[in-house]
């Protein structure tokens, strides 16, 4: 292709005929990419991740973690034909592990659609590098988070009568007064959304390997997928103005979701529960670890894929801007949290935060609050932001920090309960450390299957960024 | 049996392909396209097409969603089998709003995917121009123009010569099998 040149360059940002700058606002940022690639190298970079044969460190990689799912799978069927309590949780913690995977993982599905819709209307052109990425992870996350609700029913086959309004021989309805039901309308909104959005973008670059594909099984996989696209620019009319309008609604979804999860516990009167600040925090504690997990996946897949051209370190630096932005606000619910105990006067609530902070399970709390609040403070230095290196162990730190907050709010609100003759003590049995570790082998072997069969950006989204890809309105 | 597809050509500038667009609408013609690699800027206002409908189609669902979630929670939990449970009203809007708020949203989305593809007449895995070499680019590197050999105004190697003049690179005549 015909390289364009920097009279070329795009420049939504000037006004018509503003000439009078010395640089265009887009000169002076950072550009978005190592070089200066042309249409073609996106197109080869990435149709060449697919094409290519899987390496033997793939294999390697796969082989451990679909045996760790396939592990975790066993020891499901254990429990579902054994009965739940094989797991840890009893009197007075009645929920444990299976309600904080849950949070975990549904947390971690929030930069997905975070990128793709937020930082869409934010009109925030770096996210085309991850954001496809992103989408996927979120998609497998939530699929390990659904695991554990149904599971921690006990009898899942019958779940469904639970769980959803469908008619039944004993003519009752579920309850839609319960804010656990909104949760099951809230997840599976998000994961149906969170699909067809993914699948929308994909559609284009589908229809990129179905060009380009010549194997006899290759091809016609990608030409049903692709649904026959054309590249049209009378679809491109619509597709982008319903990519416009996926994004507009899957904000305020995004941003639902995991208000409607804080429901579970703010709506109850338990003390460490019962508080109006829940679902922001827990939005900013989603966006937070869904951000950590991106990082920690992403500066792996950016190395072992060599996609170093379209992930630079101005996209991990914006990252963990992201990152401390939200860790601060994580920061600063857990002081409210404690200013409010104190001023609320209330016997139970303070008991409830001191006892967090300094009873049993102390370690976990000051484990939760080193990882989210102290750790990522490194932030602050610029070369830190940039190192990759620093950046992933910040990044693993920040998931184990935001599974250690949803444990410690789960287990510290229940393990002493109002009256002390009730008070326990959570130990998890290996039921429960399987099916987690088994949650974890599954995502990442999901992961793997898609870092290798499926773009993994979006082409034709970083096509549209590139320097001089669009008209250059100003020459009119 | 070879039928004629029309007359295809090939840009790499993308300020030349506005200028193309313009031009052939103003040469008349109604039924052609820029097959591209990713949407362009200001191609749509060029080519003249007309704003799409999708967003009512969103709207008309996103309303349907919302009516459907208000009456499901009311009847089933006012009408159908009145329960009470912790004192609470059979039916209050406030408990309402999550569940109301999510169908809105599942059913736009549904009604926004499926109704943009359907737009879109797709999916069909033929299109008239998929032989041509020029097709595979289309999705790859370059931008091209088609104009269909329906269109009224469509004229062999007139068409031809027309995408010539606005700067058209390996300009042909494409046929297809019926």
């Amino acid at each position: 292709m015909k390289r364009v040149t920097d009279k070329h360059r795009q420049d939504d940002w000037n006004t018509e005929g503003g000439g009078s700058l010395a640089l265009s606002p887009e000169e002076l940022r950072e550009p978005l990419f190592e070089g200066t690639p042309a249409l073609k190298d996106v197109t080869e970079t990435v149709s060449g991740v697919v094409e290519g044969k899987p390496t033997r460190l793939w294999y390697a990689t796969i082989t451990l973690t679909s045996g760790l799912a396939g592990w975790g799978i066993l020891t499901i069927l254990y429990t579902v034909f054994t009965g739940i309590g094989v797991w840890g949780n009893n009197q007075p913690i009645g929920w444990a592990w299976d309600i904080t995977n849950f949070v975990f993982w549904i947390g971690i599905g929030h930069a997905g659609t975070l990128i793709s819709a937020i930082l869409f209307l934010f009109r925030q052109k770096w996210r085309t590098a991850i954001n496809r990425a992103a989408e996927a992870m979120t998609i497998f996350a939530v699929i390990c988070a659904l695991i554990f609700p149904i599971i921690h029913t006990g009898r899942p086959w019958l779940a469904v009568y639970w769980l959803l309004p469908l008619p039944n021989q004993m003519e009752m309805w579920v309850n839609f007064r319960s804010p656990l039901l909104w949760d099951v309308f809230a997840v599976s909104t998000y994961f149906a959304v969170s699909l067809m959005f993914w699948f929308v973008g994909l559609v284009p670059d589908f229809a990129t390997l179905r060009n380009r594909a010549k194997h006899k099984i290759a091809k016609p996989i990608w030409t049903f997928l692709s649904l026959g696209w054309t590249g049209a620019n009378r679809h491109w009319h619509r597709y982008e103005k319903a990519y416009l309008i996926l994004a507009g609604i899957s904000t305020p979804l995004v941003l639902s979701v995991h208000t409607i999860v804080s429901f579970d516990f703010a709506v109850s009167v338990l003390p460490g529960w019962h508080t109006t600040i829940f679902p922001p925090y827990f939005v900013a504690g989603a966006i937070f670890s869904g951000f950590g997990m991106v990082l920690t996946l992403m500066i792996l897949a950016r190395k072992l894929l060599n996609l170093e051209t379209f992930i630079t370190r101005k996209h991990i630096e914006n990252m963990n801007k992201v990152l401390m932005a939200t860790g601060l606000m994580v920061g600063y619910a857990y002081g409210i949290e404690f200013f409010i105990a104190w001023y609320s006067g209330n016997p139970y609530e303070r008991f409830v935060f001191i006892n967090r902070a300094f009873g049993p399970y102390s370690w976990a709390y000051w484990t939760m609050v080193t990882c989210n609040v102290f750790i990522p403070q490194l932030f602050w230095f610029k070369n830190i932001r940039r190192n990759l290196i620093i950046t992933w162990v910040i990044s693993i730190f920040v998931n184990v920090g935001m599974w250690f907050e949803r444990f410690v709010i789960i287990a510290t609100s229940l393990h002493r309960d109002f009256l002390p003759s009730s008070w326990g003590y959570f130990i998890p049995t290996w039921v429960d450390v399987s099916i987690f570790a088994g949650t974890i082998g599954l995502f990442l072997t999901l992961f793997l299957l898609f870092a290798k069969y499926i773009p993994v950006l979006a082409i034709s989204e970083i096509k549209g960024i590139l320097p001089g890809a669009q008209p250059n309105h100003s020459h009119h | 049996m070879k039928k004629t597809a029309g007359v295809s050509g090939l840009f790499h500038d993308p300020d030349q392909v506005l200028k193309a667009a313009t031009g052939i609408r103003d040469a008349g013609f109604r039924k052609f396209d820029f097959h591209t690699p990713y949407p362009l800027h200001g191609l749509d206002q060029a080519m003249g097409i007309r704003r799409t409908i999708l967003p009512w189609i969103s709207l008309g669902a996103g309303l349907l969603g919302a009516g459907v979630a208000l009456h499901l929670q009311w009847w089933t939990g006012a009408v159908d089998y009145p329960l009470v449970i912790g004192g609470k009203p059979f039916f209050a809007f406030e408990p309402s709003i999550p569940i109301t708020f999510e169908l809105t949203v599942l059913l736009t989305a549904i009604a926004t995917v499926v109704g943009m593809f359907a737009l879109n007449g797709l999916p069909r895995w033929f299109s008239k121009w998929q032989n041509d070499a020029h097709f595979t680019r289309s999705m790859d590197d370059a931008f091209v123009v088609t104009i269909d050999a329906e269109d009224p105004a469509y004229d062999g190697e007139k068409t031809a010569s027309l995408l010539e003049s606005l700067g058209a690179e390996q300009v042909r005549i494409v046929e297809y099998e019926d």
